[in-house]
């Protein structure tokens, strides 16, 4: 219990502090505007109407966080108790569409990671030439171009899903390519020679040492390339004129002043970085521990 | 057809030159060469590939015309330049980056607070905050200052839990060694703390060299005066004018190229004695 305590209580401190501010910030940011509208209505604020006003506007500066779990249950769980889980209203089809093209994007990204590192690890004019302008690519700050890739495979007839998954596999490539080209090369020069004095061939260097030893170091990458994989996702849906995914919703939310509408979204799409990457950690623990690697 | 036939020469070329430089021992030279050999090899063939196939410049504009078009706009450029980069992404992060970096050295006292904000930080560094965009235009305005708070934000959680992480970076017998000094807390922070932090402390700083570009330029999309490097992407896309957007492109590479260069060399100037930095 003590150790529970130990480690939890800290995590609950903080995040009783974060809501604790986050209602504070609510009273203050939202005070201005509540003051004003007794004033046009020739009414004196106590505090407790004060207070009670600023968790309960419709576009506040910044909404409670009861307001944007209310508007998150109300698309969410509401919905698909009417039997409505995927009209267009709900956030659970935004998400859906954030979530596939995140997923193919991540799954884009990784396999040409992979390719890409096998490349370099086992080609030095690869290595040579290439792993250069992968690092380089990255100062590119690839979402500012974001809006013209979807616009140029819109215009040659390629819409949809796969425009926004290049902008998420352009994001989620680079923690794997760099990722792998130290995990496939952490055998030591010890264990190299051991594959050499079995006249293992390089296939089966590769298959047998090279690779299982790299899958620590994969799924600490593939952890950064969800997460990046995501924000390209929903960059990605910001040009395409707020159609649809949790990425438009800013947008129409922002175009509308919507902010608890915003709030939501982003409250939502939080949530599913946390289950993606969550998720990739859980099948981490597993691998590894079947493969005896956990410590 | 011959422009086609050139883009594949070029490429046999260029991977020809980069075979035979790669299987020399490596020295400074080649190191330079072979990447830059690699580059220019790919533009030729883009250049190559856009008359030879008849791409229509709408699509992509070939390199040729992306340069004419960067040296016909230099103005527009700096004044996205100074609007975006210097107002927008330079004030945010160092206003990021030394807020994070005093908090960290201030909860690095009390273990209570680390053992809380570790793991809300690492959890918030892995979160979209991209989309806190659109709220802080709402709160800030159009102008430069919500796009520093943008980057103020992306960058806050990456560099305070590095330094978080290097100011633990310390063992026993270093601190114990202090102790025997009769050193006090100022003291170990200055002279033993903070410099075997540096190598964690510079890591959060490269980072969020990109993060506070992205940051700055994706803040542009959700409104901005007309001015700026995002405003000149999203219109120009909208107009067609794909090889202002290039160009645009260009100077956003170079800008990040040369920020998070300049901060490595920083960093190769302060932690000189790290194994990392000595190979």
């Amino acid at each position: 219990m003590a150790r529970v305590w130990y480690r939890l209580g800290p995590i609950l401190t903080v995040v009783i502090a974060i809501f604790v501010l986050w209602y504070a910030g609510t009273v203050a940011l939202n005070a201005p505007w509540a003051h004003d509208k007794a004033k046009r209505a020739g009414v004196e604020l106590s505090f407790s109407e004060l207070v009670s006003d600023t968790m309960s506007q419709q576009k506040p500066k910044l909404p409670a966080p009861h307001q944007v779990g209310q508007e998150i249950w109300k698309t969410t769980g509401a919905m698909v108790a009417k039997g409505r889980a995927f009209s267009k209203r709900s956030l659970l089809y935004h998400s859906m569409v954030t979530l596939s093209s995140t997923l193919l994007g991540f799954a884009l990204g990784t396999a040409l990671g992979i390719a890409l590192a096998v490349g370099i690890v086992y080609n030095r004019t690869m290595d040579m030439s290439v792993m250069p302008w992968v690092i380089a690519s990255q100062t590119i700050p690839i979402l500012a171009i974001a809006p013209m890739i979807i616009v140029v495979l819109n215009a040659i007839g390629i819409s949809g899903l796969l425009p926004k998954a290049v902008i998420s596999m352009y994001l989620s490539f680079f923690p794997v390519v760099v990722g792998m080209v130290k995990g496939l090369r952490s055998p030591d020069h010890m264990q190299l020679d051991q594959m050499k004095t079995w006249f293992a061939t390089r296939g089966q260097e590769f298959w047998k040492l090279r690779l299982p030893s790299s899958m620590p170091y994969l799924f600490t990458s593939l952890k950064i390339a969800m997460a990046a994989s995501l924000v390209g996702a929903i960059v990605g849906e910001l040009p395409t004129g707020a159609v649809a995914g949790l990425g438009a919703r800013l947008l129409a939310g922002s175009y509308y002043g919507q902010t608890i509408q915003i709030w939501s979204a982003l409250i939502t799409a939080a949530a599913l970085a946390a289950a993606l990457v969550g998720l990739i950690g859980l099948i981490q623990t597993m691998v590894l521990k079947r493969m005896g690697m956990v410590r | 057809m011959i422009w086609i036939v050139a883009g594949f020469a070029a490429w046999a070329i260029g991977w020809w030159v980069n075979v035979q430089l790669s299987k020399r021992p490596k020295t400074r030279a080649t190191g330079l060469a072979v990447p830059a050999i690699f580059g220019i090899t790919i533009i030729v063939i883009w250049e190559c590939m856009v008359h030879g196939l008849e791409i229509s410049p709408v699509l992509l504009p070939p390199p040729s015309m992306i340069a004419a078009r960067f040296a016909g706009s230099t103005g527009i450029l700096w004044q996205d330049f100074v609007q975006t980069v210097i107002k927008g992404a330079l004030s945010g992060y160092i206003l990021g980056c030394g807020a994070a970096f005093l908090i960290a050295v201030l909860i690095d006292r009390f273990p209570f607070l680390q053992r809380g904000l570790l793991p809300v930080g690492n959890f918030v560094a892995a979160l979209p905050i991209i989309g806190m965009a659109p709220i802080l235009v709402m709160w800030f305005g159009f102008d430069w200052q919500s796009k520093a708070a943008v980057v103020v934000v992306m960058v806050f959680f990456p560099m305070l839990v590095n330094t978080v992480q290097g100011l633990q970076a310390t063992d026993h017998m270093q601190r114990d060694l202090m102790r025997t000094y009769a050193a006090n807390y100022m003291q170990t922070l200055l002279k033993l703390r903070l410099p075997a932090a540096m190598p964690f402390i510079f890591n959060g700083l490269k980072i969020a060299t990109t993060l506070a570009l992205i940051g700055a330029i994706v803040a542009e999309f959700f409104g901005s005066p007309i001015k700026g490097m995002g405003f000149r992407i999203s219109t120009s896309v909208g107009q067609l004018a794909l090889d202002l957007v290039w160009a645009e492109i260009v100077v956003a590479a170079v800008v990040g190229s040369a920020f998070y260069g300049g901060v490595a060399l920083l960093e190769k100037a302060v932690t000189f004695w790290h194994p990392s930095q000595r190979g």
